[in-house]
């Protein structure tokens, strides 16, 4: 054995040596080799989950210098501040004088409150567009239905910081938007009352709620959300990163940039972006300023008030429940379901929705493979559609947390603008779904007339005998991958109710239900081109395009056998 | 991981979506076209490009530098003087300028990336996501060998108490904390407000006693129970405010069709109506009134209540009226309550009617 194999390398450069430090302690080398040349798959739509993760950076690095001067007291004080004038003198908490003096008189303080609450907006609306994303591209799938619930639960933490930190200032808005929380804590069966005390330390207000909710929000629900971003991006690297169709893609391979140095410049420049767009964000647009509200004062409100965006799904469900009727009294107990099912109710089957349908959508397709070449939305109808639709109920019930706002601006009456968004609110989902679909269907349409008799060039040729064809320029290869690489998934198929000796089979009745929703997903779909047909299509001759248009067999509606039509 | 430097067109490759479900032979399908041939850009072609496009990422990256100035600059120089502009300025600046020094960076990051760095595609190899069958055995094995060795399985007494002791363990925190949070838990305090027999009505919020004789028919008044000044400087009044805010409306007698009094009552006082301002749907204060309709919108949620007609629900979220205080006039002629509400005012809950 000679000495030469045996001696390590010794290195020579001040960065070598450092990195031998570590190693020799760490095993880093591991780690770094794995990670370095890493590669990610690069879509613009891949950063929008680097947007919210971005902002939340922000929004502890200006929380940060937020808790230098808020003091989370309820104690009561007479502000002193020369300015603005018109609080001089009055009587308010700690909190809300401190939040004002940190605004007027800390050099920078305002930027930062203001950076801070864009960023929330932001961190918030960016996760919601991110799992959009997801949503429709199928990236929630096999293997990654765990980091869809871990991202659902990040939504719900968001909103939940959201909420406890736009209740600290103590001003008359948050206050009422408190009070609000309690009605609703009330109307829950049994134990709202008690809740309520819990949540207040007593009666509403108390003198407890804003230190509560300043722990809340500075302790623990960012230390769940650090926490869960760690699981998140694990998962990610773990599982690898999705990517979109396309040629040489597969579930089996990624196809990408490697970590260092296109992505991680890119990621850095993106950090760089969304920080430099909230500093930009926050120095030039006001938003709340509390000042104009006054201290929280139990009898005052303002007209035409509205919560954070990501509130208004709430508010404006609230606002459309119609209260006549739907206050029972059962035994002498009140059961408010005029509050109960629109505060509670209904956001409890959105984000249902939101943690099952993963695992639905599973089930109906009999689907236990791993994936990571995303659909495009149009390859999957009625995902598409359900997508669409709950995006739709959640939109009606903003815009219905808005409709004073509306009935102002248009001059419009109230009561009617009610009325329409509380039929809408059962309508315009289905109308959605519908519309979604037969969008998608048609756009697979689309692709089958594109790979089949190519591009429209509008080039009219004459012939000979006087006939005229337009010229169609054919998809090159790559093309026609995109538009053919999908599975047109079919309705379940299930074994017969009774066995060959005629006896029923356990199971039948949950199999034919899970069936039944199995054909509500895919009973009508469009099948990807073959290239038999392809070959069929070129047979018909050269000039013969427009004839074959007519003929192409397409939507193929129908049940399990689904043999398609020529 | 392997550089896809001269990508063939491979036919080996498995289409994405091939599997066992559907059915779809092989054969029936488009085969892989492969990565696509890498397009050089403008900059790998072309020098001078790469050169301008250096050039750009230096100047942004300069950019960059200069806003960072310019933040120091905007925090020492303007000193905002406390005025709206002051503020205003100073927030402006430092928010442009701190802008200006972080998106030199990140668009300059982002320029050279897309630019100068290399921009073809790698490929690397997925692993199924499950362990191989004999990883999982030998972690199984693990299990089941270090469960055997604690004597657990032997020992089902011992079992027991050591779930049970952790079971429990949480009591000790989880009790005190839960039980102490809650204050008193004497959710009873919903029932009643702070108004009683004969408590003057009084102006919100200066505090000035209300005669009836001051009140012209159509004006409105936000009430407040009549109690001395310091006593409103409390954590306790805010609390005790919460429940105990008033309405109070003079209508035309004539106009008033019904309020809440019962048989052989009379709870309003020549056309004075006083109501709990505390909405009946979750509680936000009731606050907008229409004089010409006798209408009460509450902001939050526009439930609407008629003030001339009992304060029934005339549209909205909101279930019930709004309750009634029951008022008359003492001998000086000041508004003053006949007793506190006779239901406990605001949203609903659980134990209301109990």
């Amino acid at each position: 054995m000679s000495a030469a194999i045996n001696s390590p390398v010794e290195p020579t450069t001040p960065v070598g040596k450092a990195a031998d430090y570590l190693d020799q302690r760490t095993k880093i080398g591991v780690l770094t080799k794995q990670l370095v040349r890493k590669v990610f798959p690069d879509h613009w739509s891949f950063m929008l989950g680097e947007i919210a993760l971005f902002s939340f950076v922000v929004l502890i690095f200006s929380g940060f210098f937020l808790t230098m001067f808020f003091e989370p007291s309820m104690e009561l004080t007479e502000y002193h501040g020369e300015h603005p004038a018109q609080l001089h003198g009055q009587l308010m908490s700690v909190a809300f004088a401190s939040t004002v003096e940190m605004s007027w008189d800390v050099r920078g303080g305002l930027l930062m409150r203001q950076m801070h609450h864009w960023s929330a907006l932001v961190f918030v609306a960016s996760m919601v567009v991110h799992m959009m994303r997801v949503f429709f591209t199928g990236a929630f799938r096999k293997p990654r239905e765990l980091n869809w619930l871990v991202g659902t639960a990040l939504l719900i933490l968001g909103l939940a910081a959201g909420f406890t930190g736009y209740s600290l200032p103590d001003d008359v808005l948050s206050g009422n938007g408190l009070r609000i929380t309690d009605g609703v804590v009330k109307s829950i069966p049994v134990v709202g009352s008690y809740m309520s005390y819990f949540i207040f330390g007593g009666e509403f207000p108390g003198e407890h709620i804003i230190p509560r909710l300043f722990t809340l929000h500075i302790l623990v629900v960012p230390a769940l959300i650090l926490a869960l971003i760690g699981v998140h991006l694990f998962l990610m690297v773990l599982n690898k990163h999705t990517q979109y169709p396309g040629g040489g893609r597969t579930d089996k391979n990624v196809v990408g940039v490697p970590a260092v140095p296109v992505f991680a410049t890119k990621m850095v420049g993106n950090f760089f972006i969304v920080f430099g767009v909230l500093a930009l964000m926050g120095g030039t647009m006001a938003i709340n300023n509390v000042w104009n509200y006054g201290p929280y004062d139990p009898s005052l409100v303002s007209a035409g008030a509205q919560p954070d965006w990501y509130m208004l799904f709430l508010e404006g469900s609230l606002r459309l429940m119609p209260g006549q009727g739907t206050e029972w009294v059962i035994f002498g107990y009140t059961l408010s379901l005029n509050v109960l099912i629109p505060a509670v109710v209904i956001p409890g089957l959105l984000f249902t929705f939101l943690f099952v349908y993963p695992f639905l959508e599973a089930k109906v397709t009999g689907d236990h493979r791993e994936h990571h070449v995303l659909d495009r939305p149009r390859n999957r109808p009625v995902r598409t559609g359900l997508g669409v639709a709950f995006l739709t109920a959640f939109i009606i019930l903003a815009v219905a947390g808005s409709n004073d706002l509306i009935a102002t601006h248009f001059v419009m009456s109230l009561n009617l603008i009610t009325w329409v968004l509380r039929v809408l609110f059962f309508v315009g989902p289905v109308f959605a779904f519908w519309v979604t679909k037969r969008i998608c269907l048609g756009l697979q349409r689309k692709d089958r007339e594109l790979v089949l008799h190519g591009h429209e060039t509008g080039r009219i040729v004459r012939f000979a005998n006087g006939e005229y064809i337009e010229v169609h320029r054919p998809v090159d290869e790559q093309e026609r991958w995109i538009r053919v690489s999908y599975d047109a998934h079919r309705p379940l198929e299930i074994a017969p109710a009774t066995d060959a000796r005629g006896v029923r089979r356990k199971g039948y009745r949950s199999d034919r239900r899970w069936q039944r929703i199995s054909r509500f997903f895919y009973e009508d779909r469009v099948e990807p081109v073959t290239p038999a047909e392809l070959a069929a299509a070129h047979a018909h001759g050269e000039h013969d395009e427009i004839e074959a248009q007519r003929g192409t067999p397409e939507l193929v509606s129908g049940s399990a056998s689904g043999e398609r039509e020529h | 991981m392997s550089e896809n430097v001269n990508p063939t067109p491979s036919r080996d490759l498995t289409a994405a979506g091939d599997g066992t479900h559907g059915a779809v032979a092989q054969s029936d399908r488009f085969s892989d076209p492969g990565v696509p041939h890498h397009q050089p850009r403008l900059t790998d072609r072309d020098p001078k490009a790469a050169k301008r496009a250096e050039r750009t990422v230096t100047l942004l990256f300069g950019l960059s530098i200069l806003g960072t100035i310019g933040t120091l600059v905007a925090y020492f120089l303007v000193r905002p003087d406390g005025t709206t502009e002051g503020v205003r300025l100073s927030t402006v600046l430092l928010g442009t300028a701190m802008a200006v020094s972080l998106l030199g960076i990140g668009i300059a990051a982002v320029h050279w990336a897309k630019t100068l760095m290399s921009d073809r595609d790698y490929i690397e190899e997925r692993h199924e996501s499950r362990s191989s069958d004999e990883v999982r055995a030998v972690a199984a094995a693990g299990f089941k060998d270090g469960y055997e060795d604690s004597g657990l399985a032997r020992r089902g007494v011992l079992k027991g108490a050591v779930f049970s002791a952790l079971g429990l363990v949480a009591l000790p925190i989880a009790v005190p904390l839960v039980s102490s949070v809650g204050g008193d838990w004497n959710v009873g305090k919903f029932r009643h407000t702070m108004w009683k027999p004969g408590m003057r009505l009084a102006y919100d919020p200066t505090g000035r006693p209300i005669k009836a004789a001051d009140l012209t028919v159509g004006s409105v008044a936000h009430v407040i129970p009549d109690v001395p000044a310091e006593e409103r400087e409390t954590h306790e009044w805010i609390t005790e405010k919460a429940k105990a805010v008033v309405l109070l409306v003079r209508l035309n007698p004539e106009d008033l069709r019904a309020d809440q009094s019962p048989e052989g009552e009379t709870w309003s006082y020549d056309g004075i109506v006083a109501y709990s301002k505390i909405c009946t749907h979750v509680g936000c204060p009731v606050a907008l009134y229409e004089q010409q309709t006798h209408h009460l919108l509450c902001p939050c949620h526009q439930s609407t209540f008629d003030m001339a007609d009992g304060a029934k629900v005339v549209f909205g979220p909101a279930n019930r009226p709004l309750p009634q205080l029951p008022i008359t006039v003492d001998d000086e002629g000041y508004l003053v309550a006949q007793s506190d509400f006779l239901e406990p005012v605001g949203p609903s809950y659980w134990e209301r009617l109990k």
